[in-house]
């Protein structure tokens, strides 16, 4: 693993690191990245690369020559369309940025003067890469000067070089806000965290032109790399916890729930406490929370009922506490949750359970949490493994669309038919083609879909905004509404016309409502948009990865005919001549029918 | 440590770093005849020894070294200092 090597071993062994990576490269997906830098941007490029390809990327860089960022982005950009980057990351530097204009009887009209026109500068860069190449771009925003002139002042004066930066990080923030395709890089915080003193090299900087030292240089790799992991959708999605030592102290079953340190009592009920919150915040901004616990269940849910314990039973959605081993719990939270592995952070105390997972499951994240509770959120946030790109509606309702579905199931065993059940639900949908308030949601849920994908194709935001344009494609979505609440945009199934052919480049279906005839729904809307193009058949495919089992034969129950079959896939289409719907259960929506009601 | 017991210590982090297993160095060696020794792989060189001797360059320093053995002498002179 990466992460446990110092900064001093991946450089020293980078070359070789990275040609083992390339020698196992399997199912590495390319990723083609270009980065235009005011600074020497090699060795934060070749620390980027070891990071990524452990992430199961195969990248790809281009790099401007040193400090050519605006001349390759604005003046002669050819060289880099002919790249194709997927990701720009813009890694300028303050020393870059144009303040020295400002002379120290500045007044305020000046300082925002400058602050304009530094910002109007940075936006001819993304302006002209959103025209040239149109794909995601990382701009870092700058750290604060290391010595400001006027000492503390430098932060108030108009003539501050400080408040210069601090200006124009605020105006970067605001700009992105505005941007779907604009991601800044919190430079700023990141080396406040590191400490200047360990952050700047000048030596470095008037040698090589890199201001940075070596383990700076990492940060900003580990932060690139956290980023782009994002926006293809590698986040974690869910956080495992353990409950004696870890979110309260005391093993609930001996000292027995009264006696269990949380609350204010005692700086280590406190400090239980304060991950307590920690984790509800998470929670908050659609982080799946778990329990893993070695306990007899009812004795572990009475910690929950503790008057101080800030997590309550409501805010899990997985509770597994018993005697089985760690790793197989892991599994049947997993499955219940219809999430991958690979989506899991697992915390606890106690090593010897964090050695099992992490060898039983490489694919679960189990950071070296330690056993002091006070580290734990500085410790997780240091691991990045949470980084969103931006917060979508869906993240922020996430958690609680989880629990309506525990309902759903709970009240679906009420029901002897089926049928009868999906009724009870009321559903309706509402699908249409994109439409550019949802390309964010779309754009995450085709990156991060793993399970109900038929050909688990990515596209970046950029891309999805293009189809979204082109008069060749039918992309559709789908959002589903029932008696317990929004499911909020689950389904996608994008269409390419070929001729009287529609090729099904992707179709794909959130796991949180699976088997409630939402496909059939969805395949509905599209022959008869389909239909009306003149477009007579469709064409499906099914290419198989290591979590898309579960619909090899979705083709087959929509009523395709198979047309071949081979290790790489199959090939399925539909006369849309003798298609009969099948919906019976949900009411369909299309905004441009709802309008004329 | 005397120069050639220097030199031995750097071959191995030449050799990573460079990643060629079998490169031999001796006090004569220079950047131009090493495969792959351009500027980008000197950066890395220097912090690699840099860390390894817990010293730091001053500007300047590196700029009048023409051979490994120059660097060994430099180490030493560091490390005496």
């Amino acid at each position: 693993m990466l992460s446990e090597l110092s900064v001093e071993d991946l450089l020293r062994k980078q070359k070789r690191l990275r040609r083992q990576f390339l020698e196992n490269q399997n199912g590495m997906r390319e990723l083609r990245i270009a980065v235009l830098g005011g600074v020497t941007t090699a060795e934060v490029v070749d620390l980027l690369e070891l990071l990524l390809l452990d992430a199961g990327f195969r990248p790809v860089f281009y790099q401007s020559e040193y400090n050519r960022y605006f001349e390759d982005a604005v003046l002669e950009p050819e060289k880099l369309v002919e790249f194709r980057p997927e990701i720009v990351y813009v890694h300028t530097h303050w020393i870059n940025a144009r303040n020295n204009r400002l002379g120290a009887a500045a007044t305020a009209a000046e300082l925002q003067e400058a602050v304009a026109a530094e910002l109007a500068r940075y936006q001819e860069i993304w302006n002209s890469l959103h025209q040239t190449v149109g794909c995601n771009i990382i701009q870092n925003n700058f750290e604060t000067p290391p010595v400001g002139l006027l000492g503390n002042s430098d932060c108030v004066s108009d003539s501050g070089r400080t408040r210069f930066i601090w200006e124009l990080n605020l105006a970067f923030s605001n700009a992105a806000s505005k941007d779907p395709k604009l991601s800044i890089q919190d430079l700023n915080s990141l080396a406040a965290m590191i400490g200047h003193a360990q952050w700047y090299d000048w030596t470095r900087w008037f040698s090589y032109k890199i201001p940075t030292t070596p383990e700076a240089s990492l940060a900003i790799a580990r932060s690139t790399a956290a980023i782009i992991g994002a926006i293809f959708g590698k986040s974690k999605k869910c956080l495992v916890l353990d409950l004696d030592n870890t979110l309260w102290g005391g093993v609930i079953g001996d000292v027995g729930p009264a006696r269990i340190e949380i609350g204010k009592e005692t700086a280590l009920a406190e400090a239980y406490t304060a991950f307590q919150q920690y984790c509800l915040d998470l929670r908050g901004r659609g982080v799946l929370l778990a329990v893993c616990s070695k306990n007899q269940e009812e004795i572990a849910r009475e910690g929950f009922a503790h008057p101080d314990s800030v997590l309550k039973l409501e805010h899990f959605s997985a509770f597994k506490a018993n005697w089985e081993p760690k790793h197989q719990n892991i599994q049947a939270i997993a499955t219940e949750l219809n999430l991958g592995l690979d989506s899991f952070v697992f915390i606890d105390d106690n090593p010897a359970e964090r050695a099992l997972v992490r060898a039983q499951l490489p694919m679960v994240l189990t950071p070296e949490v330690g056993s002091d509770v006070s580290l734990y959120p500085a410790i997780l946030q240091a691991t990045r493994c949470l980084e969103s790109v931006r917060l979508s509606k869906e993240d922020l309702e996430r958690a609680d669309a989880y629990a309506a579905n525990a309902a759903r199931a709970s009240s679906a065993a009420k029901f002897a038919d089926y049928g009868a059940y999906l009724d009870s639900l009321q559903m309706s949908a509402e699908i249409d083609l994109f439409s550019p308030v949802y390309l964010d949601r779309i754009a995450q849920l085709i990156n991060k879909t793993n399970q109900f994908n038929l050909t688990t194709r990515r596209f970046t935001y950029a891309e999805v905004e293009e189809m979204s344009k082109s008069p060749d494609a039918i992309p559709l979505y789908g959002k589903l509404t029932d008696s317990f609440g929004d499911n909020g945009l689950i389904s996608i199934v994008i269409g390419r016309r070929d001729g009287v052919a529609l090729h099904l480049d992707l179709w794909l279906m959130s796991c949180r409502v699976l088997k409630r005839e939402m496909e059939l729904a969805m395949l509905e809307v599209l022959v008869e948009r389909a239909g009306a193009c003149g477009i007579e058949r469709l064409i499906g495919y099914y290419y198989p990865t290591a979590k898309n089992k579960m619909v090899e034969e979705h083709y087959g129950q929509l009523g395709f005919s198979l047309e071949s079959s081979t290790g790489e896939g199959s090939i399925w289409s539909l006369n849309i001549a003798g298609y009969v719907p099948r919906t019976r259960h949900i009411a369909i929506l299309q905004k441009a029918a709802a309008a004329n009601l | 440590m005397n120069n050639t017991e220097i030199i031995a210590e750097l071959q191995p982090i030449f050799a990573d770093i460079l990643d060629l297993p079998d490169l031999r160095l001796t006090a004569k060696t220079t950047a131009p005849e090493v495969e792959g020794w351009d500027s980008l792989a000197h950066i890395n060189l220097v912090v690699a020894i840099e860390k390894h001797y817990k010293v730091k360059f001053a500007l300047g320093e590196l700029q009048d070294l023409k051979n490994v053995g120059d660097m060994a002498d430099l180490i030493i002179r560091k490390l005496g200092a």
